[in-house]
Order: structure tokens, then C-alpha cells, then sequence
């Protein structure tokens, strides 16, 4: 059918020892950046009660303060990282945690090494090299992330809903391969975004599955339907 | 076999699967959230995970193959993977492994990387010796590299007639002094080793800038005679400080070596390998720095102490650690 290389897709494959490839459905900028902020809400939060608990009990509370300014700033993130399964407070908001690149969750050395590299991912102001980073790599990993082979991933807790067109299922005439599939699949949900027209116009580039026309989008509706397990 | 069939034959082998997989993920006790012999002793069922995993990953690679239908496909990966997560996720350390550590772990990491730690020494002893060569036979140099503010501050710190001096510190103070030590040389080594991913640009940077601003305040204070305060109060931290900015610049060097020259790897093995090899220094930076800081906060400033005797201890205190990162953690040839 087509040419082109890889579909464009966020997940990544990771071979277990069973030799089975399971999918992780790596996270982007913007959720992690979400995530960032919640935590820097928390850590604020923390820093103003610590501030207003210690510093007025003199130089001894303000040492114990500067401590934890110290652990708050360095350790939030590696303490919950190794206790909360991969997720600081703000991760867990939206899903996300902190895997190694084989899909096992992430152990000490990787979590100090990339937390440490936030003094790197943050500069020159807001996270402009951890953003860039991310944006440039497959797996939307930032500096701190390809240091310590770690990738930030949606742990399913949190799923979205999938609207697709409606259609009755209908079995492909032939077999399709994975990327075929995805195909159809991914057509049935983009048409329902898109005019009669132009879902004619797109189901036509699969005339020899579904013919032409408007049952040609029903027909490719149909076999997502199917292809998806309803039957 | 039709889907029907297959989710009718397996189902009951999924459905309790989720459930064992829920319970280790949910909030219970910590016995029964590690698969160990002791959670297995207290529910048997659990002896079946392995079983039930393996069967569930031999289900998703049938429901690929046969085109069963992507939401199938879906549920027996998230299986697949929150079981994978629990037999593979390994435990954190226990103190055993502290001890281990501190005994062998580090200054092994610290020797496997020699050339690295001498080249840092290089770039924080040069210009150190350079400032000093520098400044010593001209002190007032010194408004050239640093602002008068700074300068003030120095001849502020370390004057031996002015008031403070000779006068013992409350211990309040005192712990405001470690707080404030731990949270500002602690984070100082963080940014140096974190500045090695710029393919080691960072710390040697960090290094250079540090060995010239520390050669330059202890030339301009030996210059104009305040070098007795100084020295009393730095001899005693000295060796744990400035050996951890030299090694912390040596794990950043380490970090951004692989991306220079990843040898026979390629980038993101070597970078891997590095990182591990690294972070071990790091902690023990950690460390040091922490116990530098209890030094500086609670020993150096004791006045009650005189010169030579913190000279003494300082000198001591250079000797140990020179040897423990020599000979310290050295197995036995067999």
C-alpha cells in the first residue's frame, strides 16, 4: 500500500525476557510540563510552611530550614520516584510515571542522575534545554532522561476516551498488515472530525479494500469497528 | 479459534491475574506489595503469578498474530506490563549497601576513573596556583578578579582584630551555618556534575572558576596578613571540600565524556555506562560535603582551639583522605 517509513506514533516497544513487545505509550512536553507545574505548586507550598514554621525560631531553625530548602529542592523528586512507583504528586495527576527504557520501574542511581540534570534541563530559563531535548528526541526525552535511559510514560491509570465513527462491524476482505490496520483504525476516528467530502476523498485512497464513495466510508468505519473487537 | 472463544477459555485466567496484580499495586501492607517468599508463604495464590503472567504475555502475542481486536490487544498489554513492572522492579538498596559503599564502592568508582580526576584536579589546581602566583607579590591584583564587595566580605570574614574573632559562636548559629553549607556547596557539586553534559564544558568551568576564586581570596588574605584567621578556620574542612568540587568535577567529565568519544558504543550505551559509573562518585560527593559541612560549622569556628592545633587536625585530615582514595576498598590479589 504505502512507501513511507514507520507510522508516526507515540509508543514505544519494549521486548520483555518472555519475548513479548509490550507498548508504552511515552509521554509529551506538554503533560510533563503540566505535571512540573502542579509540583512546583506543592513544593512552593511546602517551602512557604517550612519557612513560616522555622525561621522565626532563630539560627537553629533557620539551619534545619536551609536543610530541608535543600532536600525539597534536590529530593522531592527522587523520594517520590523511588517510593510512588515512578511518580512525583504531579505525575501521578496526570498519569505519568518514570520508567527505564525496558519498561521496569526506575531504580536510584537512574532517578539521582536525572534529577541532578535538571540543574542542565532548566537552563537558560524554563526548562529551555530540557524542552528542546524533548521535542528533538524520539521518546520525547529530555537531557536528564538520555543520561540516565529513563522515558516518562503513560502509566493507564488515567485513559482517554476514543470517539470513532459508528458504522456496523464488518471484517476486511483480506488480511491486513499491523500497519494497515492502523490505518483504517485511525481514519475511522479522524472522520468524525472531517467533511463528507474530504472522508470520501481520504477512503478513496483505499479503493481496493472499500470502493469508492460514501459506503466507502462506512465500509472503512465498519472494519475498524471490527478490527477494534467489536463483532 | 474465534475471539469468543479464546475470551471465554481465558478470561478466568486474566480476570484473576488483574486481581493478584491489583492487590500488589494497591495501598496494603508492604509484605504483600514485593513478590518474596514471605508474601507467597502468606497467599499461595501468588505462587501462580509467574504462571498467570507467562500465559498472559503467550495471550497477547496470539491476540496480535490472530487480529482479535485492538481493545483485546489493549487490556492484555496493560496486563503484560503492570505484571512485568512487579517482577522485574528490583528493591532499594539497605544499609548493608551503604557500608558497602563507603568502604569499597566509592573510592573504587573514584580510582576506575583516575585520568578523569586528574585532569579535574588540573583544572581547579592550575588556576588556583596561577591566582596565587599571581596575587601573592601584588595583593591589591585581587580588585581585578573579584568586586569590592566580595573583597570587603573577606577582609570582613577573616580580620583577626575585629570583633568577632576570638569570640565563640552560639551553636544556633552554628546550625544555621551547616544549614546553610549543606544547601549551598551540596547544590554548588550538584550544578558541577550536572554541568558535565555539556560535553564537560560545564564543570570545567565550574572548576577553573572555583580554583581562581578560592587561589585568589587565600593569596590576597595571606597578602595583607590575615592569614592566621583563615587558615585556622579552612584547614579543617579543606580536605573533604575541596577533594569532593575536584571529584564532583571529575563525575561531570565522566558524564560528558561519552559524547565526545563513545569508543566502540554507540552514544546512548556509552552515555548509560557513564552515568552509572558517575553517580556513584556523586554520592560519595554528597557525603563528604556534608561532613565537610559539619566540620566547617561546628569545629572550624571553635577559637577555643588554637592555631596549630587545627593545623594539626587539618594536615590529619588531608593524609586520610588522600589515603582512603589511594588504599581504601583494595582487594587482595588471590
Amino acid at each position: 500500500m504505502s512507501s513511507h517509513a514507520a507510522v508516526l506514533d507515540t509508543r514505544r516497544r519494549v521486548e520483555t525476557p518472555e519475548g513479548v513487545e509490550l507498548d508504552l505509550a511515552v509521554a509529551g512536553p506538554v503533560s510533563r510540563a503540566s505535571a512540573w507545574l502542579i509540583d512546583s505548586l506543592i513544593r512552593t507550598a511546602v517551602w512557604f510552611a517550612v519557612s513560616v514554621a522555622l525561621v522565626p525560631m532563630g539560627p537553629a531553625g533557620q539551619g534545619i530550614a536551609l536543610v530541608a530548602f535543600f532536600l525539597l529542592g534536590w529530593g522531592y523528586p527522587v523520594l517520590f520516584e523511588l517510593v510512588n512507583r515512578g511518580a512525583t504528586p504531579g505525575k501521578s495527576l496526570l498519569g505519568l510515571e518514570v520508567v527505564h527504557d525496558d519498561g521496569t520501574p526506575v531504580r536510584l542511581s537512574a532517578s539521582v542522575v536525572r534529577n541532578l540534570l535538571r540543574a542542565v534541563d532548566a537552563l537558560p530559563v524554563a526548562y529551555a534545554f530540557g524542552l528542546t531535548a524533548c521535542v528533538l528526541s524520539r521518546d520525547f526525552k529530555r537531557l536528564g532522561d538520555l543520561a540516565a535511559g529513563t522515558v516518562v510514560v503513560y502509566s493507564g491509570k488515567v485513559r482517554a476516551r476514543r470517539v470513532t465513527a459508528e458504522a456496523p462491524p464488518l471484517p476486511p476482505p483480506v488480511p491486513l498488515t499491523a500497519e494497515e490496520r492502523r490505518a483504517v483504525m485511525d481514519f475511522a476516528e479522524r472522520a468524525v472530525h472531517l467533511s463528507p467530502e474530504r472522508a470520501e476523498e481520504l477512503a478513496a485512497c483505499a479503493e481496493p479494500l472499500a470502493g469508492r464513495g460514501r459506503d466507502a466510508v462506512l465500509r472503512l468505519a465498519g472494519m475498524a469497528a471490527w478490527l477494534s473487537g467489536r463483532r | 479459534m474465534s475471539r469468543e472463544e479464546f475470551v471465554r477459555r481465558n478470561g478466568p485466567v486474566w480476570d484473576a491475574f488483574e486481581r493478584q496484580v491489583a492487590r500488589l499495586e494497591g495501598p496494603a501492607k508492604r509484605r504483600d506489595r514485593t513478590l518474596s517468599l514471605a508474601a507467597t508463604e502468606a497467599a499461595p495464590d501468588l505462587a501462580e503469578f509467574d504462571r498467570r503472567y507467562r500465559a498472559v504475555c503467550r495471550h497477547l502475542v496470539l491476540a496480535r498474530r490472530r487480529l482479535y481486536g485492538a481493545d483485546l490487544e489493549e487490556r492484555l498489554n496493560d496486563l503484560a506490563r503492570r505484571g512485568h513492572r512487579h517482577l522485574y522492579g528490583r528493591r532499594p538498596g539497605t544499609w548493608a549497601a551503604i557500608g558497602r559503599f563507603v568502604a569499597r564502592d566509592f573510592p573504587e568508582a573514584v580510582r576506575a576513573q583516575w585520568k578523569l580526576v586528574l585532569a579535574a584536579i588540573v583544572l581547579f589546581y592550575g588556576p588556583y596556583a596561577a591566582a596565587i602566583a599571581w596575587i601573592a607579590p601584588e595583593p591589591d591584583r585581587i580588585h581585578l578578579l573579584l568586586d569590592s564587595g566580595t573583597v570587603s566580605q573577606l577582609e570582613e570574614m577573616y580580620d583577626p582584630a575585629s570583633g568577632h574573632y576570638g569570640k565563640e559562636r552560639e551553636s544556633d548559629s552554628d546550625l544555621r551555618m551547616f544549614g546553610f553549607y549543606v544547601f549551598n556547596n551540596v547544590g554548588l557539586a550538584f550544578r558541577t556534575f550536572a554541568g558535565g553534559i555539556l560535553l564537560g564544558v560545564g564543570s570545567a568551568f565550574f572548576l577553573a572558576f572555583n580554583g581562581l576564586y578560592l587561589g585568589s581570596a587565600t593569596a590576597y588574605l595571606l597578602g595583607i596578613g590575615f592569614g592566621t584567621p583563615f587558615l585556622s578556620f579552612t584547614a579543617g574542612h579543606g580536605a573533604f571540600e575541596l577533594t569532593a568540587i575536584v571529584l564532583a568535577g571529575a563525575a561531570g567529565l565522566r558524564l560528558g565524556l561519552p559524547l565526545v568519544s563513545p569508543g566502540r558504543k554507540t552514544r546512548g550505551e556509552a552515555m548509560l555506562e557513564a552515568a552509572r559509573e558517575a553517580v556513584t562518585i556523586v554520592y560519595g560527593v554528597a557525603g563528604m560535603l556534608v561532613l565537610a559541612a559539619f566540620v566547617e560549622a561546628f569545629w572550624s569556628p571553635r577559637s577555643s582551639v588554637p592555631p596549630e592545633g587545627k593545623y594539626a587536625v587539618g594536615a590529619a585530615l588531608w593524609i586520610l583522605t588522600i589515603g582512603y582514595f589511594l588504599f581504601a576498598g583494595r582487594r587482595r590479589a588471590a
